[in-house]
């Protein structure tokens, strides 16, 4: 069978899976709606938790930018699991235990104070809608190259399968589909991965075929070859890091708290019966999440030693059919600039920007483009997100994993968009209606807006995706740096100091905020020509200021707490009461009464 | 130990705190500190077929996270005990049932 066809029953037959789960799991409550009733089983959550974490960008791009970038490319890798360590020993079980929907709540209880909870709605809404944006493009993107249909239409899809479970399941519905999506998109994610690994070194586990000899009899350590092949071709050392030190390390910590942070995942832990179910819940998702981040740095490294190996110094008209498919959907492009009908691929960009394609083709039946062109030797572009999607086909593996790769990202990008749409649904009707405007509605009431919102959110966020804002790219820096610099701190000093008051709480995250987001206004959107090294303020990009907006945080809310009045004796109860894990089964039994 | 005021409970999160502390010191170790502060001098380590420095930081950082978190969940789970303030006590305890049924037992 062809890739399309084979592409269809995958695709058909998960998301008919999806849709019968959703059926299956309908929200009948608030509470069902919310946290799934609260008796989600931890092993369930940690999948579901995986799901919901690895987005699109886990899945397509990761692999692909590290097989660009190398060692620098350890950032995303440590940062994006390292903060489940953060998440597991500081946050969730204390959050399970308070034990109420969302982190608004947490953060409006705890600093008893209105203003503080809408703060936190604010930058729920702002991380959350960035998020989702980029979701629905790789909806989008996915589509129209395995099925050859309009990436709209792919978007609108994608929509309805959304709104079909997210809208009617809540987060019950979320839930049970999420697990059945890491199933798919680790499944997805591991088969290439494996037979690539057999294939160049002979050994079938990712991360030991990343460290073995080469297959084809040479006998050079893969790593080795690969650092070879790529000074030889002008670029840096795999292995050898481009980025400072300081940069490096900023950048790191910016993303382990910015995940800690991140509303989409504290909101899962709440769903959880006991504290201790919160504790190993976490435990289960980051080794789910384990399994995908140290294979996709053997996938990164296969993936760049056959690329070169595949179009160097190869003639345009005997390249596979891959580099064309992909040549026409806009994420290669070649232009020969020697004439002499090969491919160079050399270190330096072949030309600024992305391509601008002309409807025309130039002498060996390439697609022309208009950018003025880079004065090197480099002839080739390529999108690093193709990377993994197109891995498969760079190394000639069978149809069908062609096509569970299609799937796998689909599987990836609609599991992260629900969880996400279900947060911004959530501080919608609950945090803004019934607990700052319409204090009176029933819980029936509260339901159908919920449903509302989740579904005016799911429109947006589709809109986004065919409309995708020039931004995206850059507000994902933003994302991280605001949970970073706002809610992980005023989180933690709710569990861990009596002490902090609203007054210390509300000005630690105005000055964490304001901080960090000046920085990156000003570098990635006033000034972007300044956006380099010899500019940043001590060397730390606008990737990694998040971490310094945090410190900020912690030293301005413990100063202003110190002067301030102590927060009233009942919270101090509170958060004596959080710190013991006895007592959180009950917790949901007071939200309904 | 109803009255979370008591001495007991003062112990109880100070010991927590020692955990939660000696764990954290690791996780720092192993990412920062390993894989970007030392990256340059461990990387003159040969690991297998890896420079160690570069392997701590696109593998090794990642296992170790993962083990942290379960030596925590074993900890925690034994001071709770020692404690006596595991939810095993709570008038309300999960089962198989509350699992299968998913809907709490009232």
């Amino acid at each position: 069978m062809d890739v399309q066809t084979l592409t269809y029953i995958f695709v058909g037959a998960s998301f008919t899976l999806y849709i019968g789960i959703a059926i299956w799991s309908r929200a009948g409550n608030t509470d069902d709606f919310y946290v799934a009733g609260g008796g989600v089983p931890p092993l369930a959550n940690g999948m579901a938790t995986a799901a919901d974490w690895m987005s699109a960008a886990s899945f397509i791009s990761m692999a692909g930018i590290i097989s660009f970038i190398g060692r620098d490319g350890s950032v995303y890798l440590m940062g994006w699991t390292g903060g489940y360590v953060l998440l597991a020993l500081l946050i969730a079980p204390y959050l399970r235990k308070f034990g109420k929907y969302t982190v608004p709540d947490f953060v409006g209880d705890r600093y008893y104070s209105n203003v503080a909870r809408f703060v936190a709605v604010v930058c729920v809404l702002f991380v959350s809608f960035t998020y989702v944006a980029g979701q629905m493009r790789g909806v989008g993107i996915v589509f129209s190259r395995f099925l050859e249909v309009e990436i709209t239409t792919g978007v609108l899809i994608g929509m309805t399968i959304v709104f079909f479970y997210a809208v009617l399941g809540g987060m019950k519905g979320i839930t049970y589909t999420q697990v059945a999506q890491y199933c798919v998109l680790i499944f997805a994610f591991l088969v290439p991965a494996i037979f690539i690994s057999m294939m160049m070194t002979g050994n079938p586990v990712p991360q030991l075929g990343f460290g073995s000899t080469l297959a084809d009899g040479s006998n050079t350590h893969l790593l080795y070859k690969l650092d070879q092949l790529s000074i030889e071709l002008g670029f840096e050392a795999y292995t050898a890091g481009k980025k400072s030190t300081i940069d490096m390390f900023f950048i790191t910590a910016a993303l382990m708290v910015g995940t800690a942070g991140l509303p989409h995942v504290i909101v899962r832990f709440f769903t959880v019966p006991k504290v201790r179910d919160a504790r190993i819940s976490a435990g289960y998702a980051l080794l789910f999440i384990a399994i995908l981040y140290t294979t996709a740095p053997a996938v990164a490294s296969f993936a760049r030693v056959n690329l070169i190996n595949t179009v160097n110094n190869v003639e345009y008209k005997t390249t596979p059919a891959w580099f064309k498919n992909w040549e026409n959907t806009n994420l290669i492009a070649w232009v020969d600039k020697n004439q002499d009908g090969k491919i160079q691929y050399i270190a330096g960009k072949a030309f600024m920007g992305k391509p601008q394609f002309l409807e025309m083709r130039g002498a060996q039946g390439e697609r022309k483009i208009s950018n003025p062109l880079n004065e090197n030797g480099n002839e080739l572009y390529i999108d690093r997100d193709i990377m993994v999607l197109a891995n498969p086909e760079i190394a000639n593996l069978p149809n069908w994993v062609i096509a569970l790769v299609a799937a796998g990202g689909l599987a990836a990008a609609l599991s992260t968009a629900a969880g996400l749409l279900l947060v911004i649904s959530t501080s919608i009707s609950h945090d803004l209606l019934k607990k700052m405007f319409l204090k009176n509605i029933t819980d029936k009431q509260e339901l159908f807006f919920a449903r509302a919102a989740a579904a005016v959110a799911i429109i947006i966020a589709g809109y986004f995706g065919i409309h995708p804002p020039g931004f995206v790219a850059q507000v994902v820096a933003f994302a991280f740096g605001l949970a970073a610099s706002s809610f992980f701190p005023v989180i933690l000093m709710g569990i861990f100091s009596k002490r902090m008051n609203k007054e210390g709480a509300i000005t630690g995250m105005i000055i964490g905020l304001t901080f960090t987001a000046s920085y990156i206004i000003y570098f990635k959107f006033i000034n972007p020509s300044a956006n380099s090294a010899d500019n940043w303020w001590l060397g730390i990009s606008p990737e990694g200021i998040g971490t310094l907006g945090m410190l900020f945080n912690f030293i301005v809310s413990g100063l202003v707490s110190r002067i301030t009045a102590p927060p009233p004796n009942e919270i101090q109860n509170m958060v004596e009461d959080i710190r013991i894990p006895q007592g959180a089964g009950a917790s949901y039994h007071h939200i309904k009464s | 130990m109803s009255d979370s005021h008591s001495q007991q409970a003062k112990a109880y999160w100070k010991e927590n705190i020692r955990i939660v502390l000696s764990l954290l010191a690791i996780w720092f170790l192993v990412s920062f500190g390993m894989a970007i502060l030392l990256v340059d001098v461990l990387d003159n380590i040969h690991f297998f077929g890896f420079k160690f420095g570069f392997w701590m930081a696109q593998q090794g950082s990642i296992f170790c996270f993962v083990i942290l978190i379960f030596v925590y969940v074993y900890k925690m789970n034994k001071l709770d005990h020692k404690y006596a303030v595991d939810e095993d006590r709570d008038n309300f305890a999960p089962d198989d049932t509350y699992y299968k049924n998913q809907e709490p037992l009232e």
